[in-house]
């Protein structure tokens, strides 16, 4: 693997080499230059970072443990296998770092009413709460399919004090709400801030979410090297839209010894319209405002999805991995349906914690690399999120 | 003013022509391929004989985040009949040979990065395309595109919003070839009743920092001939009209042949109400 790139290398603010940029109608351009400024100005600013540790910390339950799954390192056989927690994140995922971030500078830029998407509703729970606590009226967009499937996380929106818009135009999925949520955001511009759940969508959402995010990478740093006494040999986290995982990437991209593992959705197969794979089965091109790696036919139209879990179901993918996977700092995977579900059983039974269906996909693909890895290594895996909400649909495959 | 040949600046030219008959030009907007490609054609011949001035052609895309409920529909009926933009560019060429009326595609940027920006140009040209409109494409990622589209000879028509700063409207109008589209409201396309509150405002902002220079046209919600004459009258150049009748379309799915008719009507009073002289 060629390990050059480093941040540095980034062409200009927004650019991922070419990826990123900000391909939107031109009302976004002024509100997006608007978005920019005020995350610079608040980025560097001690108080709003204070502001924020304090709310991450006694709101959101920072930090989190990095926790060695002794259980699962001894049946695997290899790499000491170590979890960052983020699944004990109050929500339950690491959704609430970003969502709590954006949510104070849209109170610090004036903003009263946020608009988000959704797609398996835990970026619409983690904006609910972070509203609900800072005082903001928030409105979430989700496709009714998506409804539907997550009933659950609907009602807790709701019960939060959001206002759910059903989503039916095209596949009535997360791609479709977040252009439902551009277009209410091109309406609105002046009172509206929209909160944007990955590290997706036009400059600067990438960087911002991205920034957000590192929170996680830059506490299991320093957790691995006091508790292993040196960095690890991979990082392996799963891969929608791509936020939990930049998120841990980032503290390790200049540590060229250290391979940084995405896993995407594997689905039923890597045929048209089975998996959520867009890097992996996908190629270049430009959606919801960033030229990044989509699914995609031979003529442009997007591709619909499917994968198990609701989290990872996204045609696109955050610029950064497209830049990270073109120059070969980022290896990106698929993990099949069947092989995570596989592995929520094995962590579930092994170490008594039950994952998110998105982060067992990392689990899983984690047990594969740890078992090719000496016993003297160790790897982390993003535990990006709990299970509780997958439940339903995980009792469906796994009867007890 | 360019010298202009039949093929070329074909835009430029019919807003010239326009203008010395003291008229603003009607541009008529219809979705690809919708509902189905028979209809299509015969409907676009409608919008001709009714009077547009030019027409406007949209390659239906899956994800089109400038459009609302009307646009949304029609590009879904378009794909579900297997309509690609190859098929459409094969439409405007039969029309084209037919009917001397300038054309403009407008095109999300994905359908034509996925064929690849130097082949869309050259095919668009060779059909018969005069114009481009990339809703997706703001003037700081395009420059490749636009240096392409020089190269084969079709206007890059950029769009400037009511929140557009006046630098950025400088290079935007600066960019602009054919015509500058501006977006009359804060919003996606659709048609609405009334006028939106800073559409006439824009209108002149832009004109007097257009001097002349480039026709301005007026799109978004423009549904009725009183939205038409109200932005010509306030100095636009133009007035495009889309989902106003792209709706005819999708309430005459059961009987295309009245579609037409209503279509060449609607277009007729459209027309009627660019004519400063008569208005
Ligand atoms: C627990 C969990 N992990 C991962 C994801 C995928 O998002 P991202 O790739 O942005 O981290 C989601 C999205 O809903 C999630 O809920």
């Amino acid at each position: 693997m060629k390990k050059h790139a480093e941040p540095r290398t980034y062409s200009k603010p927004g650019k991922f080499g070419k990826y990123g940029g900000q391909y939107v109608p031109e009302t976004l351009m002024e509100p997006l230059r608007a978005l920019e400024e005020a995350y610079n100005r608040f980025s560097r600013d001690p108080s709003f970072k204070k502001e924020l540790a304090g709310w991450l910390d006694d709101f959101a339950g920072r930090p989190t443990p990095l926790y060695l799954a002794s259980n699962l390192t001894r049946h695997v056989g290899g790499a000491r296998i170590y979890l960052k927690r983020e699944d004990l994140l109050h929500s339950g995922a690491h959704k609430i770092n970003n969502t709590l971030g954006q949510a104070l500078l849209a109170k610090k830029m004036g903003k009263r009413r946020i608009i988000a998407e959704t797609g398996a509703g835990q970026h619409g729970v983690a904006t609910a709460m972070a509203c609900a606590a800072l005082g903001l009226h928030a409105e979430v967009y989700m496709g009714s399919e998506d409804m539907d499937r997550q009933k659950l996380n609907v009602y807790r929106m709701k019960m939060l004090g959001a206002k759910v818009h059903p989503v039916e135009s095209g596949s009535k999925t997360l791609k479709d709400a977040i252009s439902e949520a551009l277009r209410d955001w091109v309406t609105n511009v002046q009172d509206t801030y929209y909160l944007l759940g990955s590290v997706v969508g036009p400059h600067p959402y990438p960087t911002m979410v991205r920034d957000y995010q590192s929170v996680i990478g830059k506490e299991a740093r320093k957790q691995i090297l006091r508790q292993e006494g040196k960095l690890p040999k991979a990082i392996v986290a799963c891969v929608g839209g791509g936020s939990n995982s930049i998120g841990i990437f980032h503290s390790f991209l200049h540590e060229v010894d250290v391979d940084l593992y995405g896993v995407e959705a594997g689905g039923e197969s890597l045929s048209p319209g089975q998996n959520a794979a867009p890097l992996v089965a996908g190629r270049e091109g430009v959606l919801h405002g960033m030229m990044t790696y989509v699914l995609q036919d031979e003529v442009g139209q997007v591709q619909t999805t499917r994968s198990i879990s609701a989290g990872l179901d996204y045609p696109g993918v955050g610029p950064e991995h497209a830049f990270l996977m073109t120059a070969g700092r980022a290896k990106y995977v698929t993990v099949s349906n069947e092989e995570a579900l596989e592995a929520f059983e094995s962590l579930s039974q092994l170490e008594g914690i039950m994952p998110a269906l998105e982060s067992a996909h990392a689990i899983s693909y984690a047990m594969k690399l740890a078992k090719s890895l000496g016993t003297k290594d160790s790897i982390i895996v993003n535990l990006s999120g709990r299970g509780d909400k997958d439940l339903e649909i995980i009792a469906k495959h796994l009867p007890r | 003013m360019p010298n202009t040949s039949h093929d070329d600046d074909r835009i430029e030219a019919k807003f010239g022509e326009l203008r010395g008959l003291r008229e603003g030009a009607l541009i008529a907007y219809l979705t690809g391929g919708d509902p189905d490609p028979k209809t299509f054609l015969a409907n676009s011949t409608a919008l001709i004989e009714g009077g547009a001035d030019i027409v406007e052609i949209g390659i239906p895309f899956s994800d089109p985040i400038a459009d609302g409920p009307v646009i949304q529909a029609s590009s879904m009926r378009a794909l579900s009949n297997g309509t690609t933009p190859l098929r459409i560019l094969d439409m405007i060429r039969e029309l084209s040979t037919e009917f001397p009326v300038p054309f403009v595609v407008l095109s999300y940027y994905n359908p034509i990065l996925a064929m690849g920006l130097g082949r869309f140009l050259q095919k668009a040209r060779e059909s018969g395309v005069d114009g481009i409109v990339v809703p997706d494409l703001p003037v700081e990622e395009s420059e490749e595109f636009r240096n392409l589209s020089l190269k084969h000879n079709v206007d890059t028509i950029y769009l400037a919003a009511p929140n557009t700063s006046r630098t950025r409207l400088r290079t935007v109008l600066d960019k602009s070839k054919g015509f500058l589209y501006l977006v009359s409201l804060y919003g996606v396309t659709g048609p609405r009743d009334s006028l939106s509150p800073q559409a006439l405002e824009a209108v002149r902002a832009v004109k007097s920092l257009a001097r002349g220079k480039i026709p301005v046209s007026v799109g978004f919600g423009i549904s009725q001939p009183e939205h038409v004459s109200a932005v010509i009258q306030s100095g636009a150049d133009g007035a495009i009209v889309g989902s106003a009748l792209v709706r005819i379309v999708g309430n005459h799915l059961d009987d295309p042949s009245d579609a037409e008719t209503q279509l060449k009507k609607t277009v007729q009073s459209l027309k009627e109400a660019t004519r400063l002289s008569s208005n």
